[in-house]
């Protein structure tokens, strides 16, 4: 069930009746400029597979809008907190409107990145070693003391990161000890916690998941090669700066090894519709869990659109089956 | 059956071909993060845009509207390389107020703001590695220019009287030791942008002195001249040099930005290279806005208009600085521009604006980093705060919300400052930086060994 499967195409059949959908995008964080590229691209793909799709931001006007011209679901391509913390999803929850992706609960869980690696490694899935602190722990027990213990503990090279958020915004790759506090100081400027993971060296992969009605699938991974070797905010939205394979250049063993993980990954969190996690694929042929995210980058430059693409369906035909199915059957 | 095109690994199939000088453009984090600012949530003290709200809207469009109904043979029609001859009069008028009395229509080059002006300076004297003398900090657009230009920046301190003359001379000298080829000295002298100083008249004098000495092109770029708030505008360099100073002009801030009308003023010689460089660029400048301008000059009550802006500028101004007197923490310092559109802030010791944006993001307050006007990646400790967009009560919650952004990063680099990562175990132990000999640690790291079954 688990292996890289082909997303049926559907062509025009994805939409029989001309869907009103809305599709969300902006928000008010730092992810903005992401999900503005990302909600552009799906309002336009959306329209050549026969949906109406209206862009809007995430704003005041947003639900009086809804309720003046309600739409047969909404599709939300909001990065960021408000978008993938739950907290929009639990709005339109109240509101009774329906919306394509993932239930307001599992978001939250997915958000905190410490929360849901725990979830993750309890299903027995291999995820990095990490330590999740936030800034107060640093000033009352000594940052000195803490970093010097996380060092001991995870070694270097580290991977810092705010513990929730995407766009690799604030991630960085720490090598040298003496760069650590600086490192530290940055992505504190991201939110108030911050996670360090032990650095596992391999390859990346982006694995897209849909589930269209029959189960979460994992469509094939997308390898991902930086040239500068950090896959970090330049390096994903400048196109000529990463190569991206898919199917990824991996033997058929780990290439279902780590389908298997996105699908697990997907269920145990409690994930619907669609989601992508990112992985990485130590030397030794394991699959490590980095993250996961519920309202994945669809921009043109975005790992999402080349796995579905790679499956031999269009990004048009698979959102417009997800809000078919959004619209007809609520949750 | 979808049939895909066959996707480029690097999804740019050209990514290979581009020429070199484009390798700096790239996706940027800073840039992503100012995308905030189009929400009323955010107050904006990043961006330099003119109140343009303040002119008569309605006078404008009825005057931009007839020119099209009963001029548009003309308007809607190619006009001339160098510009519309009737408004180059007519900027002769505007130069005279800053002591520009000797200027001909011949001599000047109308222009897609005086940002496409630079662009033809720069292309007519700059071929790649030659050198370019800046003040430091320096305007953002002019940097972009330069760099395009393959030119090499080289930074002369300011204070706050302006670029520091001594310094320039002593760069000159330093240039002129390593074999450089200075090609010219780039200078904003009124209301800098960013850093919101202006030249004293002493410092003209000896800054003229020096080009002379050291027979220095000088280009002077001046769109705030006429926005000083307590005092009368200041001569020009290029009244008291007409042969070394190519001066560059605008209706950006006087009028609209929205029109892009800007100017060259440059001896007949330059002058004849410019007409061609813009000739080859873009043909003529557009003639329905240098029709606009000249009317709006003709028949508008201009003077009176700028006047207004000034009134306007510096409440906003006034507010910006009371603000921030009040509010800022300790080890902040600031400018006190008497006129124009910026304040140029440096932050306590320590704390670098461009990592604290995010900070800022979610503070809803916008600023530009400093390290942007700098070519060479000073200027991490400052930011530049425009006032000339956001109302006063708005200027005062900007401000409020970026003392806090300030103080939670002081006490964010009280944290960390202090440690010495000389004496971690990781270090100095005997296990080296993997550390793994470290046992009996307790936390998260330290939960369920997974990672070893999965």
């Amino acid at each position: 069930m688990t292996d890289p499967a082909p997303v049926p195409a559907t062509g025009s059949e994805a939409a029989p009746h001309a869907l009103r959908a809305v599709v969300l995008a902006g928000g008010l964080n730092v992810e903005r400029e992401v999900s503005l590229s990302s909600g552009t691209q799906v309002a336009e793909e959306l329209g050549r597979a026969g949906v109406e799709a209206e862009l809007r931001d995430a704003d005041a006007e947003l639900l009086p809008g809804l309720a003046a011209a309600p739409a047969d679901a909404v599709f939300i391509a909001l990065h960021g907190a408000t978008g993938e913390d739950g907290a929009l999803r639990a709005v339109l929850d109240l509101a009774g409107v329906p919306y394509v992706g993932s239930p307001a609960a599992a978001c939250r869980l997915a958000w905190d990145k410490p929360a849901a690696k725990s979830v993750v490694r309890s299903a027995g899935v291999t995820t990095p070693d990490w330590v999740a602190l936030p800034h107060s722990t640093f000033r009352e027990l000594g940052a000195g003391a803490v970093l010097d213990l996380i060092v001991a503990r995870l070694g270097l090279p580290l991977m810092v990161k705010p513990a929730s958020g995407g766009s690799a915004l604030g991630v960085q790759k720490v090598s040298r000890v003496e760069d650590l506090p600086a490192a530290m100081v940055s992505c504190f400027a991201y939110g108030d916690t911050v996670m360090v993971e032990r650095f596992v060296d391999g390859v990346e992969l982006a694995l897209s998941v849909v589930d269209l009605g029959e189960g979460p699938q994992a469509l094939p991974a997308v390898e991902i090669a930086p040239e500068s070797g950090v896959f970090d905010y330049t390096s994903r939205y400048t196109p000529g700066l990463t190569e991206y394979h898919s199917p990824a250049r991996v033997s058929d063993e780990v290439a279902r090894t780590a389908a298997e993980l996105a699908v697990r990954v997907h269920r145990v969190l409690g994930l619907a519709d669609l989601s992508r996690t990112d992985a990485i694929v130590s030397p030794d042929g394991k699959v490590h869990f980095l993250e996961v995210n519920v309202s994945p980058g669809l921009t043109r430059t975005s790992m999402f659109p080349m796995a579905v693409e790679a499956s031999g369906s269009s990004l048009g035909d698979v959102l417009a089956r997800l809000l078919t199915r959004r619209a007809a059957t609520p949750r | 059956m979808h049939h895909p095109a066959p996707r480029h690994p690097r999804l740019d199939p050209l990514a290979d071909r581009y020429a070199a000088r484009t390798h700096g453009m790239k996706a940027s984090e800073i840039r992503a993060l100012f995308s905030v600012v189009s929400r009323p949530e955010v107050v904006s003290l990043a961006g330099g845009m003119p109140a343009v709200t303040a002119l008569p809207l309605d006078a404008v469009g009825s005057m931009i509207g007839e020119l099209v109904s009963g001029m548009g043979a003309q308007t809607l029609q190619y006009g001339s390389g160098q510009g519309d001859p009737r408004l180059r009069e007519r900027i002769c008028d505007v130069m005279a107020l800053e002591g520009i009395t000797d200027a001909s229509p011949s001599e000047v080059v109308v222009t897609v703001g005086s940002q496409q002006g630079l662009d033809l300076v720069t292309r007519v004297f700059c071929d790649p590695g030659d050198v370019i003398l800046a003040e430091g900090p320096s305007y953002v657009g002019a940097l972009g220019v330069f760099q395009a230009a393959e030119a090499r920046v080289r930074h002369v301190p300011m204070d706050d009287d302006g670029l520091i003359p001594e310094a320039l001379e002593q760069t000159l000298l330093e240039c002129r030791a390593a074999g450089d080829r200075v090609k010219f000295l780039y200078t904003v002298p009124n209301y800098h942008n960013p850093a919101g100083v202006t030249l004293s008249e002493p410092r003209r004098q000896a800054v003229m002195e020096i080009a002379d000495r050291y027979d220095l092109l000088v280009i002077e770029d001046n769109p705030y001249g006429l926005l000083g708030f307590d005092r009368e505008p200041m001569r020009a360099l290029r009244a008291r040099d007409d042969r070394r100073v190519i001066y560059l002009g605008s209706f950006s801030k006087t009028f609209s930005p929205g029109l892009r009308v800007g100017w060259v003023l440059a001896p007949l010689a330059v002058r004849e290279k410019l007409v061609l460089a813009t000739e080859a660029q873009v043909l003529c400048p557009p003639s329905l806005t240098q029709y606009a301008v000249a009317r709006y000059l003709d028949t508008q009550p201009w003077r009176e208009q700028i006047k207004h802006f000034v009134e306007l500028y510096r409440e906003r101004r006034d507010a910006t600085l009371e603000s921030l007197e009040a509010l800022m923490p300790a080890g902040t310092t600031w400018t006190r521009p008497d006129g124009g559109f910026y304040v140029w802030l440096k932050l306590p010791s320590g704390l670098d604006a461009k990592l604290m944006q995010p900070r800022a993001v979610n503070a809803h307050v916008a600023y530009v980093p400093g390290i942007g006007f700098y070519a060479d990646g000073a200027g991490r400790e400052y930011m530049r705060l425009s006032y000339c967009y956001p109302e006063p009560d708005q200027i005062r919650e900007g401000v409020r919300r970026l003392a806090r952004v300030i103080e939670a990063e002081l006490d964010l680099h009280s944290t960390f400052d202090r440690v010495d990562t000389g004496t971690f175990r990781a270090v100095s132990g005997p296990q080296g930086p993997s550390g793994r000999g470290v046992e009996g640690i307790v936390g998260p790291a330290n939960s369920d060994r997974y990672e070893d079954l999965g």
